[in-house]
């Protein structure tokens, strides 16, 4: 099988990666966005078209694939990691991203959302959140807020939600980050963060659903509260926040707690985020508040953590290289044969 | 030393080894079962053990039993009964009385046979089967392996717990003298297994060779008995069981077609071995991963053939449930993947360990919406490599998903095998489309060739991007479709394109029998040995009954309408409620007759052959 594509020199625009399909989410949806964002980093990444690979799911974002012209699997529900494990262990060279919602890859999949985050494979994965099941037309997901009215819980959801980023952590993902998709620059970002991350990653992306869930995120998202309302983290830099620049997080012990700048704190006095502290990341991902409770800490956006662990893949290799190295590439009549046979003459 | 024996000469012996399921009676039968084997003896086994790992000691469900036969002609089946049963305690005796022939030797464990044990095989107070003379038509050797294994290994440093585990041997070496046996094979055996466990090796050889010795030295035992060598086809042979047989054979394909092999699966009995078989051969290039559940297992699998390699699942009934979702996405994308069901007793967890024909309608009708695929099933435990063999190329070469059936019972039970050379299978041809070809502007994933089959274009050919999934899919195109037309056209193309690979597979044969008669027997899998030998003498008898054997259930053979109708009768026995009786019905109309055993266990030769004396009045 011949299928390594030859790495040429290419020119591509985020046009070459559009298909003829024409675009079916409801204008207006948060997806166009992402869609937009994807296609526009894609030729940045120096990656053969035909050597990119996108699975997905069941659910609105799950579409995605149609509309980019590379390789694609629209699945089943919640088995698009699953499927991605089986075809990255076979063709490790093949840049696979894995398109995901909060139904599809929270509800049916998130058992074996944990089970690829835990292995390792060096993949992509953007889970969509709108916190609300959009094509089957508006009932709670896994990740709505608690007291949620839908059309299947007219009297308000009990469940509690998933945290997706502290999730993920807990299932030891090796890349975790959060962005949105009213925030191009910064979801162009954090794509190709994640692409560059060797092992799994996982991108939570608020996306808004103006159909089910119109305004999910929109303190995080508009002009006039976003400020006040998210944190962007940044390797090394502070935890800074505020239309005026004046807010911030510092570790007081264990607890982090929201001091003003104006308050006698300078920005040494911050907490200074370290991607690659684990159990710092541990905290931050549980900056999770309802945003209407008062005294509430900012939504963080951007890597909470990164890590480097050997790929599932990479490992299977290995096994392989290593089984041939002791035994020999194997020999079909040596194991046909077995190591006890007789003769009848 | 004894010289004071006589060797009498056998044709024929069922041995069935029974015991605690601590006691090792798999171990020992598998070590008789190769000891045969290295002989030229023509043999069959069937394990069978309880599904709990350790059920509480010395009880009826803890019994676990191990049946041999083997001949100096050929054997088709474990035998129907056994003439000897080695019975390590009170429970092994009480639950395979009923299968010892009138006459039998019976080699009790005294020590098995105590006060507790009796009541623990639910013997009524002060009853002791080997004193109260209901064995008095049966030969009874008792023996007491406990204490004479134990005065064996005294000098042995080992506990005690240690040298009463080592009970096993000491019945082996009896038996090895019992069948004028040389040891070698099993004494290599141990000192391969216990090579850093100097003391457990010395206590197992000491074991077996006081076990020999005393059938040697005891005067209790006049006559050894010899089963020569059968007179099968020459060649060189090996023992195998049916997962074993599977797992190679996968190899094989895979070697042959030079597509790197890849296996999602997550453990279920009685699948897991070959699972187990797989992870060893990474040499071959062989990609195993253990899933988080079926359904993982067969969507990884799924993603492997997706790229470009050889994706297969295997599983037993239950998790065959799991995948079903995902069976119908292979379907619909059209690739090629290995769906690999080790039938067990059903529904729902129902028997694990022991043996059914019951899952031929969930691989036939099983899935949503109208979802066809090839459907093999192996025979025999050395039939699993040939018929998995051309279930993958069936499945590279239609781009389909095969589903292929065994059960516990073959897939546990071995004979010998005359394994073929690597360079005598045949070919198997894959063609990966590789680029545009003259004239073709755009890649049409759906285009198909005349036997209905699309091209497999694999992630990293350039200028073949293109997009497949789980939604219906426009004719040519491969784009997604709700055209009611369209609809209807790819559910006949699915089918006709399954229904083709009847052109590309052999005609059925008569095993044996006339070509025409009074009665045809019809099987499919494991019944095959049952069949084969209920037929064979009723022949013999002068019957017109003639046995056929199915490997190729979906399609079926195109002249198997043919042959049906050359009968005045079609008798179809199946352990099963009826499941090939439905489908052989519907698909020619024939008025045929079920036989139907549903008691997790195999169909037996004197059975059907009584049944079928019964159908020819």
């Amino acid at each position: 099988m011949d299928t390594t594509a030859v790495q040429t020199p290419q020119s591509l625009t985020p046009k070459d990666f559009a298909t003829d399909q024409e675009v079916r989410w409801c204008p207006g949806c948060g997806d166009y966005s992402i869609l937009k964002q994807v296609q526009t980093v894609m030729p940045t990444l120096g990656i053969p078209r035909e050597n990119i690979v996108i699975i997905s799911g069941i659910g609105c974002s799950s579409r995605f694939p149609y509309y980019m012209n590379t390789y694609g699997m629209h699945s089943i529900h919640g088995r698009a990691t699953a499927i991605a494990s089986g075809l990255k262990a076979c063709r490790p060279e093949l840049s696979v991203w894995i398109v995901t919602g909060d139904g599809d890859g929270l509800s049916i999949g998130a058992g074996h959302m944990v089970h690829i985050l835990r292995r390792n494979f060096d993949v992509n994965i953007l889970l969509f959140n709108n916190q609300i099941y959009g094509l089957t037309k508006g009932q709670y997901s896994p990740t709505s807020e608690e007291n949620k009215i839908t059309k299947s819980t007219p009297y308000g959801s009990i469940d509690h939600p998933f945290n997706p980023a502290a999730l993920a952590l807990g299932a030891d993902a090796t890349f975790v980050a959060r962005s949105m998709d009213r925030d191009p620059k910064h979801l162009q970002e954090m794509l190709k963060r994640a692409h560059a991350h060797k092992g799994a990653s996982f991108l939570e992306i608020y996306q808004n659903c103006n159909i089910f869930n119109d305004g999910a995120f929109e303190i995080f998202t508009e002009k006039a509260t976003k400020a006040d309302e998210t944190i962007f983290l940044e390797h090394g830099k502070p935890l800074l926040f505020g239309a005026q620049r004046n807010k911030g997080i510092r570790l007081d012990g264990l607890k982090p707690v929201v001091v003003s700048l104006d308050d006698g704190y300078s920005a040494d006095d911050l907490w200074i985020h370290d991607e690659h502290d684990l159990y710092k990341a541990q905290m931050l991902v549980r900056l999770f508040d309802d945003p209407s409770v008062e005294g509430h800490f900012p939504r963080p956006f951007g890597v909470f953590y990164e890590t480097q662990r050997p790929s599932y893949e990479e490992l299977m290799q290995q096994q392989i290289e290593m089984a041939k190295g002791k035994y020999g590439v194997g020999d079909l009549d040596k194991l046909l044969a077995g190591s006890e046979t007789w003769t009848i003459n | 030393m004894s010289t004071q024996t006589t060797v009498q000469q056998l044709k024929d012996v069922v041995i069935k080894f029974a015991g605690d399921s601590g006691d090792g009676m798999q171990l020992t039968g598998m070590q008789f079962t190769n000891n045969t084997a290295l002989l030229g003896i023509d043999l069959s086994t069937f394990p069978d053990f309880p599904a709990e790992i350790r059920a509480p000691q010395g009880t009826l469900p803890g019994v676990s039993g191990f049946q041999l036969h083997f001949s100096s002609d050929p054997v088709y089946t474990p035998g129907d009964s056994c003439d000897v049963l080695v019975a390590m305690n009170a429970a092994a005796l009480k639950a395979n009385l009923k299968s010892l022939k009138k006459g039998g030797i019976i080699i009790a464990n005294i020590d098995g046979f105590d006060a507790k044990n009796l009541r623990l095989a639910n013997y009524p107070d002060g009853v002791n089967p080997l004193t109260d003379g209901s064995l008095d038509g049966y030969v009874v050797y008792e023996i007491d392996i406990t204490k004479l294994t134990r005065e064996a290994l005294k000098d042995v440093d080992l506990g005690m717990k240690e040298k009463d585990r080592a009970k096993n041997m000491f019945v082996l070496g009896f038996l090895y003298w019992l069948y004028d046996r040389n040891m070698e094979s099993t004494i290599h055996f141990l000192q391969e297994k216990f090579a850093k466990k100097p003391l457990i090796l010395e206590g197992n050889l000491k074991a077996l060779h006081a076990g020999y010795n005393y059938g040697d030295t005891t005067e209790a035992f006049t006559t050894r008995y010899r089963v020569e060598r059968a007179r099968m086809p020459r060649g060189t042979y090996r023992s195998i069981t049916g997962n074993q047989a599977l797992a190679l054979g996968l190899i094989a394909a895979s070697q042959k077609s030079g597509l790197p092999l890849f296996l999602g699966s997550y453990p279920i009995t009685p699948a897991s071995d070959i699972l187990h078989e797989l992870s060893k051969h990474k040499n071959f290039g062989v990609r195993t991963f253990q899933a988080e559940d079926e359904i993982a297992g067969i969507s990884s699998a799924i993603g492997a053939s997706y790229g470009g390699c050889m994706g297969v699942t295997t599983t037993s009934g239950p998790g065959m449930a799991l995948k079903t979702e995902a069976m119908g996405l292979a379907v619909m994308l059209e690739i090629p993947l290995l769906i690999i069901d080790i039938q067990r007793g059903g529904p729902s967890t129902g028997l694990p360990t022991k043996t059914e024909q019951s899952d031929l309608l969930q691989a036939y009708y099983g899935r949503n919406g109208e979802c066809p695929m090839p459907v093999i099933a192996a025979a025999t435990p050395s039939d699993c490599f040939s018929a998995v063999y051309e279930a993958f190329r069936i499945a590279v070469q239609h781009m389909t998903p095969v589903i292929f059936l065994s059960d516990g019972y073959i897939a546990n039970g071995a004979e010998p095998w005359r394994f073929p050379r690597a360079a005598d299978l045949p070919p198997i041809e894959v063609k990966f489309k590789t680029s545009l070809d003259e004239g073709e502007e755009k890649f049409m994933p759906y285009q198909r060739d005349e036997r209905w089959v699309r091209p497999w274009a694999v992630p990293g050919t350039p200028g073949l991007e293109h997009r497949i999934g789980g939604l219906e899919k426009q004719h040519i195109t491969g784009n997604v479709s709700y055209d009611p037309e369209n609809h209807q056209l790819m559910v006949k193309i699915r089918q006709a394109k399954v229904d083709a690979v009847a052109d590309d597979i052999p005609l059925q044969t008569i095993d044996s029998g006339p070509e025409s008669g009074d009665l045809l027997v019809l099987g499919w899998g494991s019944t095959y040995g049952a069949i084969k030998s209920a037929v064979k003498s009723l022949q013999q008898q002068g019957y017109a009954v003639a046995h056929a054997h199915l490997r190729y259930l979906r399609p079926f053979p195109k002249n198997l309408g043919d042959i049906l109708k050359r009968y005045k009768q079609v008798l179809i026995p199946e352990i099963n409620n009826g499941q090939l009786i439905k489908i052989i019905r519907d698909q020619y109309l024939i008025d045929a007759k079920g036989y139907h055993k549903i008691m997790g266990i195999p169909i037996t030769k004197s059975e059907l052959e009584e049944h079928i004396k019964s159908l020819l009045g």
